[in-house]
């Protein structure tokens, strides 16, 4: 079996067990490219369906055509999308872009904040989000099924035991469960795989005539693009091949301080 | 020329042996390092003013970098012209111990690393024995730090000998040692000068050596169902064929439970379409003939079926904070399959770091914490598995003890009859008692809460055939369950009663309190009465928990009840010989919110027995009692 299919036999492994095991489970979609081809896994998983409602954290620095194609494809392939939004922290303005805030409070706020208010209005105790272990240090150290006590709290040093695809899905009340299913993926898998499933994805990460593009997409004033002439998904795959900067360089919050993104994610960040 | 195939390593061993070390090198000395990255560490380091350390790239938690150890496991890619690779870096130290599991368990090959200067350490060993338990069979070890030992060939040879000799008494034979330096990267990417007397491979080569494991897919067809979806027409049974391969037209068997079935459709989606699936595929598959099957259970070809009992022998590593001990019960995860269970007895406790038979002071038997043993468990219910020296997927299986996945096993070949002989098993396998009988104790006993199914509809509309069929397949599933039936009551309980509208009414109420006394006492209880009035029958939904009471509407045609006329009642009451008769000289009222109808002019009667059931599952009547 080629190493594509065995990543994706995975994907949709978990994708079932989740399902099976959460009543109230949901999925994060960010509508970036890596939860555009989790999406696509989890029609995969159930046979062009996607049996549970998508979250997306709308941080209204969003840059516009994100939320055009979010809009688009919710109609084209009848998604149930629940929007969650800080609204205090953006009514008062305690922003990075506001210049109340630095860019991880912001990050803070207006995602990790956010978050937890939709779980909580919406009960969710299980939810689907697309982060990959080769993304960023403390990513590497995840599980499929990581769970999150009360407080969104991320207990790093001592997650669970997970083998053999038998995973943690018991847990106390009030506590929720994070489910990866791309966790052991790439970003040059995500790649190849967008090409031989031709799933359609923003053309944000496509060049545009000033030899730029969006490697990772986040919010406009802190993402910025990098320079690249790829128009194509095999474009972007060649380049991948042969670059060694990191996905997130372009991601200004990761870098203010040493364990400044470890904080955000053991405090409930995705 | 890109790589096209993927292998998981672990890099495994003792404590402090240069582990972390080894795949910050690796990846240095190999150009994988992402740009900027050594700059950034290097930088840390001065910033923190500690010394600069390889092991940084993987132990990236603050934690983790204060103490200079890996606490949890993680993984990064690399790749060499042929293929890519996936490094999983293990922690050492024994605190760890269910991290450095978690980090193999999913590798195919592993390099074990031995501290030249330390020699073989108690975790040495016990990474060792717990890889092949793992069955991790490709394991190279990697004798560091040669630096500290002078390059010299001697010690290199004398690591060696001491560690191949532990391999050989837990029955591993290992790949190759080869003398390195993490930290300078000898031997590593390249040979090095310090060591002109190794002729080896260096490490690169060797991994290239390793082989990629693909799913078992010429053994046995083992599909373990993961679930059932009817997202739309179509019944599908999701799951992921473990082993094997499975076919349209394959006559299948599920274990446990002994049904039998024939594939009709294999599913997939945006996937060109192809009549078989191969082992490590995850796919859905419809039935030509409908029958009850849910999570956990098994198919596999009729000629080849798992074993299907509830006792068997199992070597296990436990890795819980609370020791694995008789008389307490835990939760064994199988495949999809859950079933609660026990230790029976327990053979052997040994500490794998020595092979030495664990002693208690008081004598007391029981599996601690990074200890392993071999014991016998007894599940409350049958599960099927295979000899892991068989089949793999379906020969080892996780303990979960409260909520968290305490330890694993593996079940070795044993001399297992290859089915079970109903009864005698079932009432062995009751072993729990409990202080107050709660109505939540009762459903977590029986597996289930207590219920009623009331089946309602005309005389022939054939009512007592789907409840005692449906009786039977719950009896089987191992669920509590009983049949009221209108006849059999009618001769004792109300032999007081006729057929007046108000003798019906008190009729049904009887039966209605007999079977939410039923319901109470944990059993899934079926009425097949006429029950001919909605008021009457609202009348028993009110006197049972919401959820509780489940109306079946047995719905076939009078003409077609007529026509059938079991107990030749329509003749007589034609003639007029009954009086009252429901249908003809008596009314039916039929249900107005049905949980479920069953046509069954149109349905037979196994299909009727799985659409109830299919019922019960959606309501999840298992799952809703185990939190
Ligand atoms: N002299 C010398 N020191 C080494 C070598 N390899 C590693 N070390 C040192 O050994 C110490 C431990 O290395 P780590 O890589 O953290 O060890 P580890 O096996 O990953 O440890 P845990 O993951 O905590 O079990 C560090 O201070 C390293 O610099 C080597 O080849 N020579
Ligand atoms: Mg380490």
């Amino acid at each position: 079996m080629d190493y594509l299919s065995k990543l994706e036999n995975q994907s949709i492994y978990i994708f079932r067990e989740a399902f099976n095991k959460f009543e109230h489970l949901a999925m994060l979609w960010s509508i970036g490219k890596d939860s555009t081809v989790l999406l696509w896994l989890a029609r995969k998983a159930f046979f062009g369906h996607v049996p549970f409602p998508l979250v997306h954290v709308d941080t209204t620095y969003k840059i516009p055509s994100m939320i055009e194609y979010r809009d688009r494809l919710c109609r084209e392939w009848n998604l149930q999308l629940v929007v969650g939004r800080n609204e205090a922290a953006l009514r008062e303005g305690r922003t990075f872009p506001n210049g109340r805030a630095t860019r991880v409070e912001c990050c803070g706020l207006l995602k990790k904040d956010a978050l937890k208010t939709v779980l909580d209005q919406h009960g969710f105790n299980g939810v689907i989000v697309g982060v990959r272990r080769d993304e960023e240090p403390t990513r590497a150290k995840e599980r499929y099924f990581s769970p999150r006590d009360k407080n969104m709290e991320w207990n790093v040093e001592d997650q669970p035991p997970e083998l053999w695809d038998q995973f943690k899905t018991d847990f106390d009340k009030g506590a929720h469960i994070r489910i990866h299913p791309l966790l052991h993926w790439t970003e040059l898998n995500v790649w190849e795989y967008i090409e031989r499933e031709n799933i359609p994805v923003i053309p944000l990460y496509f060049a545009n005539e000033r030899g730029e593009r969006y490697r990772s997409l986040g919010c406009f004033p802190c993402t910025s693009p990098i320079s690249s002439q790829a128009r194509t998904v095999r474009e972007i795959i060649e380049e991948l091949r042969h670059t060694r900067t990191p996905e997130r360089a372009g991601r200004a919050q990761d870098k203010e301080s040493e364990d400044a993104f470890e904080k955000l994610r053991r405090d409930g960040y995705m | 020329m890109l790589p096209t195939e993927q292998l998981k390593i672990v890099i495994v061993g003792h404590v402090d042996h240069g582990k972390s070390t080894f795949v910050g090198r690796l990846f240095h000395d190999t150009g994988s390092l992402p740009e900027g990255k050594l700059e950034q560490l290097q930088r840390i380091a001065e910033r923190r003013g500690v010394p600069f350390e390889w092991a940084n790239l993987m132990d990236a938690l603050q934690s983790e970098r204060d103490q200079n150890i890996t606490i949890d496991t993680a993984q990064i890619w690399f790749h060499t012209p042929k293929r890519q690779y996936v490094i999983i870096d293990a922690p050492g130290h024994k605190e760890f111990l269910k991290n450095m599991v978690t980090g193999a368990a999913n590798a195919e090959a592993a390099l074990l690393l031995i501290d030249a200067h330390e020699g073989v350490q108690e975790n040495s060993r016990r990474h060792g024995y717990l890889l092949n338990l793992l069955g991790i069979r490709q394991i190279a070890v990697l004798v560091n730090k040669m630096d500290l030992a002078d390059y010299s060939q001697a010690r290199f040879d004398a690591v060696e000998t001491e560690y191949r000799a532990w391999l050989k008494t837990i029955g591993v034979e290992p790949k190759v040692f080869i003398p390195i330096a993490a930290k300078h990267g000898d031997n590593i990417a390249s040979p090095s000068p310090n060591t002109p007397w190794w002729t080896g491979p260096t490490v690169v080569q060797t991994l290239d050596e390793f082989r990629v494991a693909e799913p078992p897919k010429d053994q046995p067809l083992r599909f373990p169902i993961q679930d059932v979806y009817r997202f739309d027409e179509r019944r599908i049974l999701g799951g992921r064929v473990e082993s094997g391969r499975i076919r349209v037209g394959d006559r299948l068997v599920f274990s446990p439970g002994n049904k039998t079935s024939t594939v009709k459709t294999i599913e997939r989606w945006n996937a060109p379409s192809h009549d078989e699936a191969l082992a490590g595929e995850s796919i859905g598959i419809t039935l030509t003939e409908q029958v009850f099957v849910e999570r956990g259970a098994v198919s596999a070809r009729e000629t080849e079926p798992p074993y299907e009992l509830s006792r068997f022998q199992a070597r296990v590593f436990w890795l819980g904070k609370q020791p694995f001990r008789k008389g307490r019960r835990y939760r064994l995860k199988l495949a999809t399959q859950e079933a609660d269970c026990e230790i029976e007895s327990i053979e052997k406790v040994i500490d794998a770091s020595t092979l030495a038979a664990v002693q208690r002071a008081n004598g007391e038997i029981y599996v601690a914490r990074h200890e392993v043993a071999e014991l016998t468990l007894r599940t409350r219910k049958p599960v099927a598995f295979d000899a892991i020296s068989e089949i793999v997927p379906t020969g080892r299986f996780v303990i979960v003890d409260g909520f968290d996945v305490a330890g694993g096993g593996i079940i070795p070949a044993a001399d297992y009859p290859r089915r079970t002989v109903g009864g005698d098993q079932k009432s062995e396998n009751i072993f729990w008692s409990h202080g107050k009988v709660t109505h939540d104790h009762r459903a977590r006993r029986n597996g289930h809460p207590g219920c009623v199914i009331w089946l309602t509809g005309l005389s022939g509309a054939g009512k007592s055939t789907i409840a005692t069929e449906l009786e039977r397949e719950l009896f089987n599933l191992g669920k509590h369950a009983y049949v009221l039936d209108g006849d059999n009551v009618r001769h004792g309980l109300n032999s007081d009663l006729g057929f007046s509208p108000r003798d019906r009414k008190e009729n049904i109420r009887r039966v209605g309190e007999v079977a939410k006394l039923f319901a109470d006492a944990g059993v899934i209880c079926i009425t097949a009465f006429i029950s001919p009035y909605q008021e009457n029958r609202d009348l028993v939904r009110e006197m049972l928990p919401p959820g509780r009471f489940i109306e079946v509407f047995v719905n076939a045609p009078l003409a077609v009840c007529e026509q059938r006329d079991v107990k030749g009642l329509y003749a007589r009451s034609r003639a007029n010989e009954v009086k009252e008769f429901t249908g003809v000289s008596a009314p039916y009222e039929p249900p107005l919110a049905p949980e479920v109808e069953l046509r069954t002019d149109q349905l037979r009667v196994a299909e009727c027995v799985t659409r109830i059931l299919d019922h019960l599952h959606l309501h999840d009547l298992d799952t809703e009692v185990m939190i």
